[in-house]
């Protein structure tokens, strides 16, 4: 190995120590007995961890973010689910424009997205609430769902929903039967991703939110109580622990979804 | 061919639109029980798209179409009596090869044991017995093919439709599966339209063969009627190989035509051996098949009543076969150009393949010759 080659590996190194050195420090002070987020490390305590379960407030934000995740997840998967096999399916007009429009929330600023929901929302009078977030999330997690379900969509051929028909079957009952189990890896992922988004998402549960705390919006205002922190970062070891399982979950699905297709990957995500 | 054979599928007048082309412009076919009828012609000819109506998959603009003397305007796909062989063979990749080929069975209200028995029947048929328990991801090509047929027929159409079948095959099982399928047709009697840009596959499998260009039928024949009598120079050009040499009309005498050609002299042709040229052919041509005429040896016989002088220009070897492309003497007469004729000689043992600026006779009869006018 050139010297070269070592430096190379050096900065593979840090690369990945810069990513993922903080991660690693959550768990280590959510299970450290000091008070003050600094080394050297004291004893080993889960009090945090039952201090955390306690909170009612806590409790609250997590099922607000949750009943929010996974609504914004389910919606977002299936109104994608029209929209990506109408787009892989069929010409029709405007349908560039159509889908381009439907993609924009992708980069549009998510502060300007909420800002104008919030007019919008206040300007019809609508209450605001999870249900209001709930609709904001299902705005932003669309894009990434179109854009799963349409590889997923698009990469299966079109003749086996039209031999489904040839043999009998309805439109539906093809759909249900060929299609469906076909793209379910795609949209196992794209639940997946759409939960994800909706679940850490900050600026639109912020402004849409009203009173009601999200998991989110809850970390940030206990950010101001120093003696609130340890309890955040055993909040954070629990949801990081929570994103390794539903990916790692995700994956195992999309891998035997393709060994039953005979490793055609269709619209995983990792 | 028997023509007594009750219509199985008529189509009369059908036209197609979409947006502004014209896909299909006036069919009219009748394709009788039982027949093996191919369309044929290049790719965007409307072949597929009029295989696709008959199939229920889409609709048709103008005109009517009949199967089993029943109009099927009203009819979708999934309840007419004809079954689809796809080009990718859409085999479901989520099923194993029982599950797929019972798949047409999920509303037919016979027994478990029943249903198991014909999914049975119907592999053994295609030849893939004990392949029911396979995951169908896992098969060949002409595995698929295979299951996609015995998944069509296990329903008992009435007509058997099959989109470019075997055009995803290499060259060796393709003909293995022309030979199955031409046996399988016969010993189930279904009718089988068959979509293909390949002539050689059309010729070697039809009945008849429906010959399309442009959304239109150009010629509708048997597959010998077809090669030996071309309705126009399309036609010709498109089955087959086709020489094809600018000539002269000298005069007209009850349908038969004498015609002359730079190389092969002055000829009589009756009416039968003549036929329509292109709309943009400059003249008329003078066209013959390789294979009808026959490179003779310098001290060679030949029972021909007619011999040409020409030079060997290029030879290329086949095993089988091998081509000679030719000058002819005294062929670039009318327009300054010699044009090469291809010839085609089968290689039999005991006789040399000749070499390229060897000069040579070539035999032939005026009987091949067919003038496109």
């Amino acid at each position: 190995m050139s010297g070269k080659g070592r430096g190379l590996q050096a900065y593979a190194a840090l690369y990945l120590l810069f990513l993922y050195a903080p991660i690693i420090l959550l768990p280590l002070f959510a299970f450290n007995s000091g008070t003050i987020i600094a080394f050297p490390l004291q004893g080993f305590t889960t009090n945090w961890f039952a201090q955390m379960w306690a909170n009612a407030t806590l409790r609250t934000a997590l099922t607000n973010s949750l009943l929010i995740a996974v609504s914004a997840a389910i919606l977002a998967t299936c109104l994608g689910i029209f929209a990506a096999r109408a787009s892989t399916r069929f010409e029709f007009p405007g349908k560039g424009g159509m889908m381009g429009f439907i993609l924009l929330p992708m980069v549009l600023p998510e502060i300007i997205i909420a800002m104008s929901l919030l007019v919008v929302l206040l300007g019809a009078g609508v209450q605001l609430s999870i249900l209001t977030v709930i609709v904001g999330h299902v705005l932003i997690c669309m894009p990434y769902a179109i854009a799963i379900l349409s590889t997923a969509f698009s990469s299966l051929d079109k003749s086996l929903e039209e031999a489904a028909y040839d043999l009998g079957e309805t439109r539906w009952s093809a759909f249900r039967l060929v299609t469906l189990p076909l793209v379910m890896p795609g949209i196992i992922s794209s639940l997946l991703i759409s939960f994800t988004i909706s679940l850490d998402e900050f600026i639109i549960a912020f402004f849409l939110a009203g009173n009601q705390p999200t998991l989110p919006t809850y970390i940030f205002s206990q950010l101001r109580f120093p003696k609130q922190i340890p309890m955040i970062m055993a909040l954070g070891t629990v949801l990081v622990a929570l994103s390794i399982v539903l990916l790692t979950l995700g994956e195992y699905f999309r891998r035997r979804g393709n060994a039953r297709m005979g490793g055609n990957p269709t619209g995983g995500f990792l | 061919m028997t023509d007594d054979r009750k219509p199985m599928i008529e189509c009369r007048g059908v036209h197609k639109h979409y947006g502004d082309y014209h896909a299909l412009r006036g069919i009219d076919l009748t394709i009788r029980a039982g027949e093996f009828f191919s369309l044929l012609g290049p790719s965007g000819c409307g072949k597929t798209t009029l295989l696709r109506t008959i199939a229920g998959f889409e609709d048709i603009s103008d005109g009517a179409i009949l199967i089993d003397q029943k109009r099927m305007d009203e009819v979708p796909a999934n309840k007419r009596p004809t079954n689809m062989v796809f080009q990718s063979y859409a085999i479901f990749p989520h099923l194993t090869v029982a599950q797929n080929v019972a798949f047409g069975l999920r509303r037919d209200p016979r027994s478990k044991a029943e249903k198991a028995a014909l999914v049975d029947e119907a592999l053994a048929m295609v030849g893939l017995r004990g392949f029911g328990n396979r995951a169908a991801h896992a098969l060949s090509g002409g595995q698929r093919q295979r299951v996609a047929l015995a998944r069509a027929l296990i329903l008992k159409p009435k007509v058997l439709l099959l989109d470019e079948p075997l055009s995803a095959l290499d060259r060796k099982m393709r003909e293995q599966m022309q030979v199955e399928l031409i046996k399988l047709q016969r010993q189930v009697g279904i009718t089988f339209v068959l979509v293909t840009h390949d002539q050689e596959e059309a010729l070697v499998m039809s009945d008849r063969i429906a010959v399309m260009f442009d959304g239109e039928i150009a010629q509708l024949d048997g597959p010998e009627a077809l090669y030996a009598r071309p309705a126009n120079r399309r036609v010709a050009d498109f089955i087959g190989v086709m020489n094809f040499l600018p000539a002269r009309i000298l005069g007209e005498s009850d349908g038969a035509v004498t015609v002359e050609a730079p190389g092969l002299g002055v000829v009589e042709l009756p009416a039968r051996q003549v036929s329509r040229a292109n709309p943009d052919d400059e003249g008329p041509t003078l066209g013959f098949r390789p294979e009808t005429m026959t490179l003779v040896g310098a001290n060679q016989t030949h029972s021909q009543p007619r011999e040409t002088n020409a030079t060997i220009d290029e030879v290329v070897y086949y095993g089988d076969m091998t081509y000679y492309d030719l000058r002819l003497d005294g062929a670039a007469g009318l327009d300054g150009r010699a044009r090469p004729v291809r010839i085609s000689m089968r290689n039999v043992f005991g006789r040399d393949v000749q070499e390229v600026g060897t000069r040579t006779r070539l035999a032939w009869s005026p009987g091949s010759l067919v003038l496109f006018r």
